[in-house]
């Protein structure tokens, strides 16, 4: 057990001893490897980064949230059986709620109902077009985990009276007032004022297509009084329990059809979304490029590994007088092995330790430059990056080495 | 091992009334035995059924033209390579049958190699070089440092351990591979042409270093072709033919 402690040691010892007589080589042989880190760290953390965006926007959508809409996430092949169904209309919320309370050990909280529509919000000569506007009833806060940076949300009697106040998000509330508090100030959406009772916490986007920041909440009576009683809404249901989201799920499918009236043997005439659901039809996508990622990147670090093995190639041929003396001196096959095994991954370490410094740099100035961008360096990424070194070393020098270790003394003696 | 005497007692006295010491037990027996290599279609008979015995503090040259099995009896001899046919006992153990990493063992611990060319690591100080032995005897890194700081003293080294070999000349580059040979006590000293790139006065040198070595109860065989190398033997075996010739013992 000590002898092979000490031949490790004495390996690393000859190994580094090597790399500074042919630091040129060395060098050139070891950028391979830092080209393959860099590449794989990179993509490694950008698929992290993709992954925890889409996380982070599935989260918004909250986990224990049922969503009764017209139309599937994630798109139908059949729309025409989707396209004529009845338009969900928030009021439904109310009715829900009924059987809700008249049902023992009910699975679901709380329904309400949403509208919303696009709309241009004014203060001043501040403009912000294309705001998205909510109405919906102040159930809307059990529901929503979301916090106030100021204010707060409106209450029942606001709800149902239907008064003319306003939730803004944050970028809208920093667009229309960039410089004091919106509270109890009166902004103009579409036209009509509109008292600010609170605003929103940044919240960030949802898969970079529709940010949560860029809304407004305001009663659904004041709504439908101003921008349309007709349209087509949603009923978003919170659960009990997350875990018993299917039983769930039933239960408020049973609930709706009662509401809308359906026979039994009649299909639904309505779909309830869940984010779960979601996530399954974007998972392949995202096996997919991350699959695509690492292979196109791992190319180049099986490059880098081809240029390690040939290096050590080269070192065993140019050394084989020398492992002849060793072999005389008594060095065993495992001795000449680990010898050259240990040089092969001592480059790859380098390799390596340098490409992570590369990828760090490169972290710290895309952080600098987008902070939002979702890429993060963390420990982890150093222990696996180290551990692809070493087994990119151990691979690449392995042919060699065992060369080495199977040389005939009396031929490798001779060696000139 | 004591320390040399500045200049050894042989040197004194002329051929024939050399110091000479017993032989102790039986180190090598070697009995009938064939070496063939294949050169493509070829069969070369290197050695054709060579029997011999060297007993501990001998001093055995071995001479022979180029072509005479020389080199061959050399790698059997140092167990590099093992013999087609016949026995080969070193201190009583069976050589023919050992694997690679016996006989790596055997080499490491009871034969002292010293190459016509040094062999010595271009990139490592004199220390190191004579320490290598001692790592693939797996021992510690301070009782190899010990072990050669004192063998490179005792052949005359100690102001040049930190030296490279392309810093030493000749004549210490042979001294520092004498010192790797004898380093982890073998049982003999196999010297290949130990004196071939050398000049006449600094190989003189290196065979009065042998002679010492030798006087303090060490096993040497020396490979050569050069009459007066082996002049400083007690015994002389001339090969030729893959057979030995002759076996005599000079006093």
């Amino acid at each position: 057990m000590l002898r092979l402690l000490n031949e490790f040691v004495e390996s690393f010892r000859i190994a580094f001893t090597q790399i500074r007589a042919n630091k040129m080589r060395s060098a050139l042989t070891a950028l391979g490897v830092i080209i393959g880190i860099v590449a794989v760290t990179l993509m490694g953390t950008a698929i992290r980064g993709i992954d925890t965006g889409l996380e982070n926007s599935l989260a918004m959508l909250g986990e224990d949230v049922l969503y009764v809409q017209k139309w599937p996430w994630g798109g139908v092949e059949d729309w025409w059986n989707y396209a004529n169904r009845p338009p969900i209309r928030p009021e439904d919320a109310e009715k829900v709620n009924r059987i809700i309370a008249s049902t023992p050990n009910s699975l679901l909280t709380v329904a309400v109902g949403v509208v919303g529509r696009g709309l241009a919000v004014k203060f001043e000569d501040n403009k912000v077009s294309n705001v998205f506007a909510v109405g919906t009833t102040s159930d809307y806060a059990r529901i929503s985990s979301v916090d106030y940076s100021e204010g707060r949300f409106f209450n029942e009697t606001e709800s149902q009276a239907g008064r003319s106040v306003v939730i803004l998000g944050f970028d809208v509330a920093q667009a229309l007032f960039p410089n004091s508090s919106p509270l109890d100030q009166v902004v103009l959406i579409g036209g009509h004022p509109f008292k600010v009772i609170g605003v929103f916490v940044k919240q960030g986007e949802f898969l970079g297509l529709f940010s949560f920041d860029n809304q407004m909440v305001l009663p659904l009576g004041a709504f439908r009084k101003y921008f349309g009683a007709r349209r087509d809404g949603q009923l978003r249901v919170k659960v009990t329990d997350k875990l018993k989201l299917a039983e769930a799920k039933e239960e408020l499918i049973g609930a709706m059809r009662r509401v809308r009236g359906q026979t039994p043997g009649e299909r639904d005439n309505f779909t309830v979304n869940e984010q779960q659901a979601f996530k399954a039809q974007l998972d392949p996508l995202r096996k997919g490029i991350a699959m695509a990622g690492l292979f196109i990147t791992g190319l180049s670090l099986f490059v880098g590994a081809i240029g390690i093995m040939n290096i050590t190639f080269v070192s065993v041929k140019e050394r084989t007088k020398e492992i002849g003396t060793r072999k005389a001196l008594g060095a065993r096959r495992r001795s000449i092995l680990l010898q050259f095994l240990i040089e092969a991954v001592s480059i790859c370490l380098i390799g390596g330790a340098v490409g992570m410094l590369v990828a760090y740099l490169m972290f710290a100035g895309i952080q600098h430059e987008a902070p939002n961008f979702p890429v993060r360096f963390s420990p982890d990424l150093v222990a696996i990056s180290m551990l692809v070194s070493v087994v990119t070393g151990v691979i690449s020098g392995f042919a060699p080495a065992w060369g080495a270790s199977r040389l005939d003394p009396v031929v490798a003696l001779r060696y000139e | 091992m004591s320390s040399v005497p500045a200049s050894p007692a042989s040197a004194a006295h002329p051929a024939g009334l050399r110091p000479y010491r017993e032989p102790g037990p039986i180190v090598i027996e070697i009995e009938h035995v064939t070496k063939l290599y294949k050169m493509g279609e070829e069969i070369v008979h290197a050695l054709r059924g060579v029997s011999l015995t060297v007993r501990r503090n001998e001093y055995l040259a071995i001479m022979g033209p180029s072509g005479s099995g020389k080199s061959t009896m050399m790698n059997m001899l140092g167990c590099l390579d093992t013999p087609t046919a016949g026995k080969y006992h070193f201190t009583g153990k069976d050589v023919s049958e050992m694997s690679d990493d016996e006989l790596a063992d055997i080499r490491n611990r009871e034969i002292g190699f010293v190459f016509q060319t040094f062999n010595l690591l271009p990139r490592s100080s004199s220390l190191q070089n004579v320490e290598l032995p001692l790592v693939y005897a797996g021992l510690s890194p301070s009782a190899r440092r010990e072990k050669a700081i004192q063998t490179l003293q005792n052949v005359g080294l100690g102001e040049r351990m930190s030296h490279k070999p392309n810093e030493l000349s000749g004549g210490q580059r042979q001294r520092v591979a004498i010192a790797r040979a004898l380093v982890n006590n073998p049982s003999i000293i196999l010297a290949d042409e130990p004196t071939g790139n050398l000049d006449s006065k600094t190989g003189e040198e290196i065979m009065q270093l042998l002679e010492v070595l030798y006087e303090q109860g060490n096993t040497i065989i020396v490979v050569t072709h050069e009459e007066d190398i082996a002049r400083h033997a007690r015994r002389i075996v001339r090969l030729r033919d893959g057979l030995i010739e002759s076996d005599v013992r000079q006093y």
